[in-house]
């Protein structure tokens, strides 16, 4: 993750408690991570936990999953409100992952 | 398009060659009035926002903000419900006639200001203004009309048990619902919404997107005096406060949502909290196949299957049923494209207002920048770029505005970009061999939203559309939107159909009187 995607989580802990992240499946969401406070979204038996990034735990659908799982993702976050349920990462801006190519599925 | 022509000719017209150039609102001359700050539209009054805070809305054609929404709370979550609430017995109790007829006012304060709806949907999506014209605004007035007839020949249904029993089956209206609207498509999807929910005698809390909430509001200006005050109520802000308000409420009855896929499953769970029904209208990565058989003859068929496959740029792309995987049979491949992108290649790209325009703006920054990354990823992953692949350069009071080239990605179908939505006017094209190929690589997705089939041959085109995991086949067509069809997903893409007159049940509760006319006792006791 970038050191402002740590910051804005940060700043949300301080804020109202823990949160957590579910990535979307594109659509009107933009592919966005959906930040939600810890417990907001249920996590299911095939949920798949990619990675945690500060102390935040980042899920994928499972079949999502196998298809994003050949990128390597960075969180990060850039001007605009979010477009669905999602907290935004502080007033005015929204997380987004970023995705790179690689062989070996490794969240960051 | 030359009735769409006629019907807007309005502005800076140019008979020489038939441009017409609408207006933007907040410009001296547009068609359409704008105010600095529109309120929430409840109870049939304009009402600020309890805690006073406003939000821009943004144009994308330009990156201009152009007014300012209500930013609600819950407290104006309430307040909805409220209005609702006071409205629901009186609607629900007003007779199928009653209903239709204000539906069909509906319907016609819309046609009657048809143009001035095409250019304020128009200008807030950035949808071009020819299609919004041509299909938002002329199918969103037929739905109306179309559940105003569906309503007047519900019957409900009475079974004779036996001699001296009979169960009689009455449709009773669910109360007050709450209705999240999606940014592709403000109005259509809105009357997708409004209108059966209405028909069946409910009264609903409908929350538009959060970049796209005026032009439901320009809408709700319309029906003033027209719908009784709550039976209609708006409340702009953003989903994680009043989306998330409305669909937790243990005040509504239904909630109905179009979206994307994860937010379809947190709306599901927040039903499950409140054991009330949900309709999910979610994602897509419909495929459209192309066989050989369609280049068997160069002719109007050809070419509209050309069209057909060009479609992927309908909207810039912002559809959850675009058909953004083209399936082409090898054979034909190289012919095929060759015509497709020369076609491609033609689409004028600029000011959404311009009937000229064939597409407009991205609706928002954040779409852009995903689409960007998207093209990214493809690239990466060995896509190779036919045609665009980058965001698109306006000049002049355009040069703000969120626009990407119409783009067409060669791969194979397990790549991302062929897997995932991407919501711009980005097709993810590859060839299969024979028809069970076709039937695999059309299935192998998550989604199951829509489809689309194109050969000369009827029984190759039935078994294909049977064969397909999809709610919608588009046969020989694509991207119609008739009321009287029935839309909904298989798979992930949601549950639930809209557009035809089944909402009207999913809209009601069943109750069921089981009436004994015998003065026989049972004899038990």
């Amino acid at each position: 993750m970038t050191p402002r995607a740590l910051e804005a989580i940060a700043h949300l802990v301080s804020d109202g408690g823990p949160v957590m992240f579910f990535q979307s499946g594109g659509c009107c969401d933009g592919s966005l991570p959906l930040c939600f406070r810890a417990g907001e979204f249920t996590i299911g038996e095939h949920d798949v936990l990619m990675g945690v990034v500060g102390e935040s735990p980042f899920y994928i659908d499972h079949r999502q999953y196998e298809v994003w799982k050949v990128t390597r993702l960075t969180l990060d976050v850039v001007d605009g409100e979010p477009e669905g349920f999602s907290l935004p990462a502080g007033p005015g801006h929204h997380f987004v992952t970023r995705s790179r190519v690689c062989e070996v599925p490794s969240p960051s | 398009m030359t009735d769409l022509l006629e019907k807007g000719a309005a502005a800076s017209s140019d008979p020489a060659d038939n441009v017409t150039v609408f207006v933007a609102p907040g410009v001296a001359g547009s068609l359409v009035s704008l105010k600095p700050r529109y309120e929430n539209f409840i109870g049939g009054e304009w009402v600020s926002p309890v805690k006073g805070q406003y939000m821009d809305d943004v144009a994308p054609a330009d990156g201009r903000v152009f007014c300012q929404v209500a930013r609600s709370t819950k407290e104006d979550v309430e307040l909805a419900l409220d209005a609702a609430h006071a409205a629901r017995r009186a609607w629900g109790e007003t007779s199928l006639t009653g209903r239709a007829k204000v539906l069909n006012a509906i319907a016609d304060v819309m046609e009657a200001n048809l143009t001035m709806l095409a250019v304020a949907e128009s200008w807030e999506n950035g949808k071009p203004v020819r299609e919004t014209l041509a299909a938002d605004i002329p199918l969103a007035i037929d739905h109306f009309r179309y559940f105003a007839g569906a309503t007047r020949s519900l019957e409900g249904r009475s079974t004779e048990i036996d001699h001296d029993t009979v169960a009689f089956h009455f449709h009773e209206p669910l109360g007050v619902v709450g209705q999240i609207i999606p940014f592709n498509f403000p109005l259509l999807m809105a009357a997708w919404k409004i209108a059966p929910a209405l028909a069946a005698g409910n009264c609903t809390v409908v929350k538009p997107a959060s970049p796209t909430p005026w032009s439901i509001l320009k809408l709700a200006e319309l029906l003033e005096g027209v719908v009784p005050p709550g039976v209609i109520n708006v409340i702009t802000g953003p989903g994680a406060e009043i989306g998330k308000a409305l669909a937790t409420s243990p005040r509504i009855a239904k909630i109905g949502f179009t979206g994307e896929t994860t937010t379809g499953r947190l709306i599901m769970q927040y039903a499950a909290e409140n054991l009330i029904p949900s309709t999910v209208e979610l994602g897509g990565k419909s495929p459209n196949i192309f066989f050989a058989d369609i280049m068997n003859a160069d002719d109007e068929f050809l070419d509209k299957a050309i069209e057909g496959l060009v479609l992927y740029a309908f909207n810039k792309g912002e559809v959850c049923t675009a058909p953004s995987r083209a399936l082409i049979q090898e054979s034909i491949y190289d012919k095929f494209m060759e015509r497709c992108l020369a076609r491609i290649a033609q689409i004028t790209q600029g000011n959404p207002l311009d009937t000229t325009t064939m597409i407009g703006p991205q609706v928002s920054s954040q779409q852009l920048d995903k689409i960007e990354s998207y093209v990214t990823i493809g690239k990466d992953e060995g896509a190779k770029v036919l045609i665009g692949g980058e965001t698109a350069r306006m000049g002049g009071e355009f040069a703000g505005g969120y626009y990407f080239q119409p783009t067409v990605l060669k791969g194979n179908n397990k790549m991302r970009v062929f897997q995932e939505e991407i919501f711009g006017p980005v097709l993810a094209v590859t060839t299969f061999k024979d028809e069970a190929e076709a039937l695999e690589l059309a299935n192998d997705t998550l989604y199951g939203l829509g489809a689309g089939v194109w050969t000369r041959d009827g029984n190759l085109a039935y078994r294909m559309g049977r064969g397909i995991q999809a709610g919608r086949v588009w046969t020989n067509c694509y991207h119609l939107y008739p009321a009287g069809a029935a839309f909904g997903g298989y798979k992930i893409s949601g549950i639930g159909r809209e557009n035809h007159a089944m909402m009207l049940e999913h809209y009601s509760q069943t109750k069921n009187l089981l009436v004994s006319y015998s003065t026989k006792p049972m004899g038990f006791f």
